[in-house]
């Protein structure tokens, strides 16, 4: 874990309340004692999240990476309270204090040929740094996003771009297929899942999905530290209590606790 | 780093303090809850350039804790609900402690939490049993200190019950004192309508020490759900917003007993434990500070030596002495 002072790049809204910042990482020579030791994109994995200090908030407020290169992070967020609402005004050249990069990360080392990958709203970011890296991996990862209507449908173009399939979803059926991804899921063949979502969309997967297929699911949970000091974010697992900040926020399928 | 870890600067200044006998580099603990077993912050930094810290609340069985969420933001400050989540002190004593061992080779503060007086008893025998057990090469005990939490607002059992009625105070600390000689610290709940009372209550009793204190009962509902955020709908109160409150359980406690405060409660700087100690704190103890910045205590020990410069304070067992607090 790394203690830095980023300052951001860009800020674009990609849909209603949801936003795409761009983090610059110091020089390494201008972070020297911030204990970051070589390139950023050695450090990171997809799946692992940031935890930013806000001007005015007392708790971190911890967001998952969507990608990264070797001096930039780049996030998304939808403005679910203060924090969320302060970022979204903030500008080009401000800067942030993050602790990074933070949890576990979605583990690579499978076998698996056909990843299906499903993100719900904002559990879509972090399945963009993880497509990235399967698809460099020569794995022809499926992506299936769901969404609430077309209006809040962001980086289709840019999973696309990656060479995956892209399937959408939507609540209203205003793009795509009607109803949640679980809808979306029909038809689809695959070998291994990966998917980030509000909670009652990861039980919904589990319990659609054939049970010997392997799966990682990423988990969202109130912070108090995001790097287990204070067991603020703990969660049942089969083989006892974990950290989401830590051991999480990717367990495997076989270990959830529903 | 500026090297200011082992009392003496550059400029003179002295940062040791005595707690009960025990000698600290300086007044700086981080409070238990706050700093695990030790293990999260030694991979960022030496952890011996704290005074000490007190370790995570340890009851007799594992305990998961509350449901969640258990943290709730709130102005200059959070709550937590997390309910004494440890891994018992069994696992304790054969996987923490020898860990820590590694990495801390100062005295470490004890925290021990129990549903009823023979609990707390029994976790605090265990300990005892197994400090004087441990192979250790150096003639120093690894546990230094037992801090018996009476005032864990998160518990339905036990915890604050015992904090909040000064019979119940000194029937834990009776039990505990039995089981130790080391020196016994009862932590303070500031949910009572006379800390002043509960204080004697535990020194009456044979606490050593008091800290001075535990979390604020509080509470936060979601305006989109009109439910209370925490899972377990209330839960402790930390954070700079509690300093002021902190520091007057403080002053008054001080005033009440003859043994050594140790003053906790929304310490963020060094000019806040300066204050804190001008009201009468022997030491202090870092708590949620260490959540927002894990840097926070030894940031604090660096600011020392040039916040005591500033306010002309050469020595810290100086500014607590009761004649340095009537000349105020």
């Amino acid at each position: 874990m790394r203690n830095e002072i980023v300052t951001i790049q860009s800020r674009r809204q990609l849909a209603e309340g949801i936003y795409e910042m761009v983090l610059q990482l110091p020089d390494d020579g201008a972070a020297s004692g911030s204990g970051r030791e070589g390139a950023a994109a050695e450090a990171i994995r997809p799946g692992q999240f940031i935890n930013i200090k806000l001007e005015g908030q007392y708790l971190r407020r911890p967001i998952s990476i969507c990608d990264w290169t070797e001096d930039t992070i780049t996030i998304i967020y939808k403005t679910v309270g203060r924090g969320t609402e302060q970022m979204s005004r903030m500008q080009a050249g401000e800067t942030l204090d993050i602790l990074y990069p933070l949890g576990n990360g979605f583990n690579l080392n499978g076998t698996f040929s056909k990843p299906l990958l499903i993100g719900g709203g904002v559990g879509a970011p972090p399945m963009y740094g993880l497509c990235k890296r399967l698809a460099g991996m020569g794995r022809k990862p499926i992506v299936l996003l769901g969404f609430g209507s077309t209006a809040d449908v962001f980086y289709e173009a840019e999973f696309r771009q990656l060479g995956a399939e892209v399937i959408i979803t939507t609540e209203d059926g205003s793009r795509g297929v009607k109803g949640f991804v679980t809808d979306g899921m029909d038809g689809v063949e695959y070998d291994s899942l990966f998917v980030c979502g509000p909670e009652r969309m990861l039980q919904a997967v589990d319990e659609k999905a054939p049970q010997d297929v392997p799966g990682q699911m990423s988990f969202e949970r109130r912070m108090g530290c995001g790097f287990g000091a204070c067991m603020g974010c703990s969660c049942r697992t089969k083989y006892g209590s974990k950290r989401i900040c830590v051991e999480g926020p990717v367990l495997e399928r076989s270990e959830i606790v529903w | 780093m500026v090297a200011t870890i082992n009392g003496a600067t550059a400029n003179a200044v002295n940062t040791k303090v005595t707690l009960c006998g025990i000698e600290m580099d300086n007044p700086v603990m981080a409070a238990s809850g706050t700093f695990g077993y030790g293990k999260e912050f030694a991979e960022l930094y030496d952890i011996n350039q704290l005074g000490s810290f007190s370790f995570k609340g340890t009851t007799l069985k594992p305990r998961f804790g509350n449901e969640t969420p258990r943290i709730a933001e709130c102005p200059q400050g959070m709550l937590n609900s997390v309910g004494l989540q440890n891994p018992g002190v069994d696992a304790v004593i054969s996987e923490e402690l020898p860990e820590l061992a590694k990495v801390f080779h100062k005295p470490v503060m004890a925290n021990v939490c129990g549903g009823s007086p023979e609990e707390y008893a029994a976790v605090t025998a265990k300990l005892e049993a197994a400090d004087q057990n441990a192979d250790c090469e150096s003639a120093q005990p690894q546990i230094g200190w037992i801090e018996v939490n009476i005032s864990c607002p998160n518990v339905k059992d036990g915890g604050m019950a015992f904090g909040t009625d000064p019979n119940a105070a000194a029937s834990v600390i009776s039990a505990v004192r039995r089981e130790t000689k080391k020196p016994l610290i009862a932590k303070l709940s500031p949910n009572v309508t006379d800390i002043a009372e509960i204080a004697k209550a535990c020194e009456a009793a044979g606490a050593d020490g008091l800290t001075a204190i535990n979390t604020l009962l509080g509470m936060r509902i979601d305006l989109r759900t009109g439910k209370p955020i925490l899972a377990r709908e209330v839960g402790g109160f930390s954070g700079p917003a509690v300093f002021p409150i902190a520091l007057r359980a403080v002053w008054q406690v001080t005033h009440a007993v003859d043994i050594p405060v140790i003053g906790c409660g929304g310490i963020s700087s060094a000019e806040d434990v300066l204050e804190m100690m001008m009201a009468g704190a022997k030491a202090v103890q870092v708590g949620s500070a260490n959540l927002v910045d894990p840097y926070a205590c030894v940031k604090i020990i660096e600011e020392l030596p040039a916040a005591m410069e500033k306010y002309g304070i050469t020595s810290l067992e100086g500014i607590c002495s009761e004649e340095s607090r009537k000349n105020m």
